[in-house]
């Protein structure tokens, strides 16, 4: 079997307008990953489905990452040197800017007919918010049928040219995606009488007021 | 009789609905069978429990288990599982009911006729169990509908449902049919069907019945 950065390679060559990149796993797995421009997802996933060296003919597990925005901190280390003729002095200067966050799409691709893979592939929105459209891949791999409407359902990527994207777990009404970063599940918490560390404190706030206490008698 | 002295009176003639149990055994060892309409009507309901079919979770493979050979849920009368609420008359809550789940649970309720019973079974049943806050699993199916008999577990092993099973069939034999403890069927203004919840944009709608369902409260030192 190929390497990623092999089949990363057959892939530009086949198609240069597209943009391939290889994404490392820095892990002990190292398992690495190609990661698709979603306008030209579909036809790269057809070639590694159908190219005689490949034949990525199944695709094992699809699933949905929710990347939220990060704020990283940048730290620039400069040395000034000491006017008075001392040691010079390091200086830090911190700049922070915000990574913008993205939904992310997995598909672990095997080849039932060259006994290899997984070759994994991923492809990424533009944003969390308004650009959350990716192509489907069920067209090329009916197995992910089910998956991407699951992904559909919990994190809210909108798959086209999938064949019924309808939600799968959750009712049609439902409007949230509980399994984005910054969902916000009901407050429905109360007491109960076994109740651990933080269902405890979260029942506290749904708690009737405590009586108040009867006023002491004044003694004579 | 005068009160100096005292002499045991006879005992009267046991009349019928004061009988005990005792006498009663006594007449059956000598070919007499006493008993009630209520007795004889409750006896037949109980050993005739058929559960409604359907199952949610990992718990209705156990009360598979119970219908099969080794623990032949047959011995109660209980074995008939019926395809159509119409024709139940237990409907047992096997395993989780997720939020989607829930309404068609109380539809099925609603559509079985009186009189009916419930068993939770299953730490899920009961009040979500492992899954309780999470944002799909409604939180015990008894926010909606009313619960005869708990069977806990996760699973309940066949021979618990068996018990729960035989717990119900004390209840139905111990129910009166009128009188002011009357059972809950025989009274008119007991209702029959329970409003069904509504998919709500983040919840179910109403997510409790407080009419069947209050929170437990703290206890007073709490």
């Amino acid at each position: 079997m190929e390497t990623v950065e092999q089949i990363r390679e057959r892939l530009l060559a086949r198609f240069p307008a597209a943009h391939v990149t290889l994404v490392t796993n820095p892990g002990a797995a190292a398992e690495h990953s190609l990661l698709l421009d979603a306008a030209h997802a579909h036809d790269l996933a057809l070639f590694l489905r159908d190219d005689p060296a490949q034949r990525l003919d199944y695709c094992s597990n699809a699933t949905g990452v929710d990347w939220p925005d990060k704020e990283i901190t940048d730290v620039v280390k400069t040395t000034v040197p000491d006017p008075a003729g001392g040691p010079p002095k390091i200086v830090e200067q911190k700049t922070t800017h915000v990574q913008p966050g993205c939904l992310e799409v997995v598909y672990h691709l095997y080849s039932m007919a060259l006994k290899h893979g997984p070759v994994i592939i991923r492809l990424r929105t533009a944003n969390r918010s308004d650009q959350v459209a990716l192509p489907s891949l069920t067209p090329v791999w009916r197995s992910c049928d089910f998956q991407e409407r699951e992904i559909f359902d919990l994190y809210g990527i909108v798959f086209e040219r999938h064949p019924d994207l309808r939600r799968l777990l959750m009712w049609d009404e439902f409007k949230d995606h509980p399994m984005r970063k910054d969902y916000v599940e009901p407050d429905d918490y109360e007491w109960e009488p076994t109740a651990h560390g933080a269902v405890l404190e979260r029942a506290k706030a749904h708690l009737p007021p405590p009586p108040t206490p009867p006023a002491k008698e004044a003694k004579p | 009789m005068s009160d100096s002295a005292p002499s045991p009176a006879p005992a009267p003639f046991p009349a019928a609905g004061n009988i005990s149990d005792a006498d009663r055994e006594e007449l059956r060892r000598h070919g007499i069978l006493m008993t009630s309409l209520e007795e004889l009507y409750n006896w037949g309901r109980s050993n005739s429990i058929w559960p409604l079919q359907f199952g949610l979770a990992c718990c209705a493979i156990e009360m598979i288990a119970a219908a099969t050979a080794r623990f032949d849920i047959a011995r109660f009368g209980a074995e008939i599982f019926r395809p159509s609420p119409r024709q139940a008359d237990l409907m047992i809550v096997s395993g989780t009911v997720t939020k989607k789940m829930a309404p068609l649970v109380v539809r099925l309720w609603n559509q079985m006729p009186e009189p009916k019973y419930c068993i939770a079974m299953g730490a899920c049943a009961i009040s979500g169990g492992p899954f309780k806050q999470g944002y799909n699993v409604l939180k015990g199916i008894d926010r909606f509908i009313p619960v005869d008999i708990y069977i806990p577990g996760c699973p309940p092993r066949p021979e618990a449902l068996l018990n729960g099973l035989i717990q119900l069939q004390q209840k139905i034999k111990g129910e009166k049919l009128s009188g002011p403890d009357a059972a809950r069927h025989t009274r008119p203004e007991e209702p029959s069907e329970f409003p069904i919840p509504a998919y709500g944009a983040h919840d179910l709608e109403p997510t409790k019945n407080p009419a069947v369902w209050s929170p437990p409260t703290p206890p007073p030192s709490a």
